[in-house]
């Protein structure tokens, strides 16, 4: 187990469900109930993460958990860098926000929100932010529709 | 789907403002602290303004010293607001309340695009997000590519990736501060700052082929080796250049007006900068040493010698001063690669993802064969993610791609800094003059096509 998995372990036991090192960058994916422990925890320890670079999500329609969210920490120090994942959940994706931890996720949660339409549980401000308010469906799903329906807009040419 | 309300069709803005309790009615739920801004702000049709005004009028406490907050409404297309970047702030008199970023009208579904092209026509769209930082799109781009591919770039390539990557750095950094010169009255600097851009842009064409949205970096290295008389043209460039930041230095640093309108404007202290994830420059002039050049050297940045400006005011003056100090610190890596640029390969001699030398199409078969895959099928890239983070003019610029194993990438999403960046306006405009706050948008530099991408 690597110190990054030792350290959200060490704050909420059991928080950690698998961890591997791919092309050099390590990943280490949580239980989605734990996300918001798990990333204070490495916030606030030795490590130093102090920066959340990036919160996106990637579908997978196959897969049980479909909407895998990928959290991308950082050490302005050391300039290490660790990847949290976890698994939102196939029907009603959602998730805890971690704005609570970082106030700058607010932004990138929205965008997840606005294209996968995954929840953020405790989000102050859960709305669309790039495709316009009343748009419907989430574009960056995979089963989203790319051609052959009518293109939307239509109406204010 | 926009409503063809008869009453909104000419005004757009009244339409979002009714979209946004209608979306909120339809999903019965309270509407978000974004969506009653943008349905509060005055973006009515007349009749509905004079209605509303009325009423207000009769609901105001209109006792002397009773002073009603203002609502208004910032751009879309507001001529100082860099894009299509839209405000709606709230006034005491003159001073900033609160200020709403809304983004989004140059949502063009880039990252959507991304998975619907092979790996190789992806780079095509990925310059296209933040347009006055092209190379380090791309250079972010194909260096997660390349993490997934186990791919081996040549030195040459490397460096010759530095070298553009900084010159771009020095055209972000001039747009920047002809703009930011130009909101605060300063024309001339304006006029000088374009006309060095200008050069940048005849070598960049001259290397690439284009002025902007350079596709020259492909996956593996460069798609061609630099031209002959390049590298001349870049030193007597960088001869020049540092007279020219002299120049503009002496119209600006003293300058009392400038001063007077950075100094002290739009401070935030670095805990919460980095708690928002602002990067770049705007967090260096807070006095934390952030670079990732330094923090985690790529494409051979180990090698070169230089300082990360930083500063201790967190102002807009002290975000002036380390951008331009950047400009020189680039102009240094800039003479560094041009003296010491190792001969060899530009790209990486593997036939699978590399296309074949051109003229080796006219007598091999087997190049004619690779060709054919690589440009009709693509190549494969295996199965994983990567994520790979470079240091834009604006700060960090990561690229996150999701491989399935095929030819097209599952996922592509550029985490932009400034997207990240502009979350930063509204506590840094809190307190300060409307007129400031122009001011202070130009000092965070974003880029409205890679925030909205």
């Amino acid at each position: 187990m690597s110190d990054v998995s030792a350290q959200i372990e060490a704050v909420t036991p059991g928080a950690v469900v698998a961890e591997f090192t791919h092309v050099g960058e390590l990943t280490v994916e949580v239980r989605k109930e734990r996300i918001v422990e798990a990333c204070r925890a490495l916030r606030d320890g030795p490590g130093q993460f102090a920066l959340l670079s990036d919160v996106t999500c990637a579908d997978f329609p196959d897969e049980p958990g479909r909407f895998r969210m990928a959290y991308h920490l950082a050490s302005i120090q050391t300039g290490s860098r660790v990847r949290l994942r976890a698994w939102a959940g196939a029907l009603e994706p959602e998730i805890e926000s971690v704005t609570s931890v970082w106030p700058g996720a607010n932004w990138m949660e929205r965008e997840v929100y606005d294209q996968f339409g995954v929840r953020f549980a405790g989000h102050p401000d859960l709305c669309r932010i790039l495709n316009p308010l009343d748009w419907s469906g989430h574009p960056l799903r995979r089963d989203y529709p790319i051609g052959g329906e009518e293109v939307q807009f239509t109406d204010a040419v | 789907m926009s409503t063809t309300d008869p009453r909104t069709e000419n005004f757009p803005l009244a339409a979002e403002s009714r979209e946004a309790v209608e979306g909120a009615l339809r999903e019965q739920r309270p509407l978000t602290p974004t969506e009653r801004v943008i349905a509060g702000v005055e973006a009515y049709t007349p009749e509905e303004a004079a209605e509303r005004t009325l009423a207000n009028e009769m609901l105001a406490d209109t006792r002397p010293g009773v002073r009603q907050p203002l609502l208004i409404n910032l751009g879309p297309n507001h001529p100082s607001t860099h894009g299509v970047l839209r405000l709606i702030v709230e006034l005491d008199g003159e001073v900033v309340k609160e200020v709403t970023p809304v983004i989004g009208y140059l949502h063009t579904g880039i990252e959507k695009q991304c998975e619907n092209k092979t790996w190789w026509q992806a780079i095509t769209l990925v310059t296209r997000m933040d347009y006055l930082a092209p190379f380090a799109n791309i250079t972010a781009y194909t260096m997660s590519v390349e993490k997934l591919l186990g791919i081996e770039v040549p030195t040459r390539a490397e460096w010759i990736r530095v070298l553009l990557g900084e010159m771009n750095r020095l055209a972000s950094h001039l747009v920047w501060l002809g703009t930011s010169g130009l909101e605060l009255g300063a024309m001339s600097v304006f006029f000088y700052c374009y006309r060095e851009r200008d050069q940048l842009l005849d070598l960049f064409e001259m290397v690439s082929g284009e002025r902007m949205n350079h596709r020259y970096f492909q996956v593996g290295g460069c798609a061609q080796d630099l031209p002959p008389g390049f590298i001349e043209r870049v030193r007597a460039f960088t001869d020049e250049m540092p007279k020219r930041i002299d120049e503009y230095e002496a119209l600006l640093t003293g300058n009392p007006i400038w001063k007077d309108r950075m100094k002290g404007v739009g401070v935030l202290p670095a805990g919460d900068l980095l708690a928002l994830g602002v990067t770049g420059p705007t967090l260096r002039a807070a006095g934390v040493p952030y670079d990732l050049r330094k923090v985690a050297p790529y494409s051979g940045y180990e090698h070169f010698e230089f300082d990360v400006p930083t500063s201790t005011e967190g102002d807009s003056f002290a975000r002036y001063l380390v951008r331009v100090q950047e400009m020189r610190e680039s102009l240094r890596i800039i003479r560094q690669v041009i003296d010491g640029m190792p001969e060899g390969r530009v790209i990486a001699d593997d036939r699978k993802v590399v296309l074949p030398p051109r003229e080796e199409l006219a007598y091999s078969m087997e190049a004619l064969i690779h060709h054919f895959k690589l440009v009709s099928e693509g190549f494969m890239v295996p199965a994983g993610e990567a994520y790979a983070p470079i240091e834009s003019p604006r700060g960090e610029m990561g690229c996150y791609v999701v491989s399935d194993g095929g030819p097209k990438p599952h996922r592509v999403h550029m985490r932009d800094p400034s997207f990240v960046n502009l979350q930063a306006t509204a506590p840094l405009c809190k307190g300060n003059y409307l007129a400031d706050l122009i001011a202070i948008v130009a000092t965070l530099d974003p880029v409205m096509g890679g925030v909205d991408r």
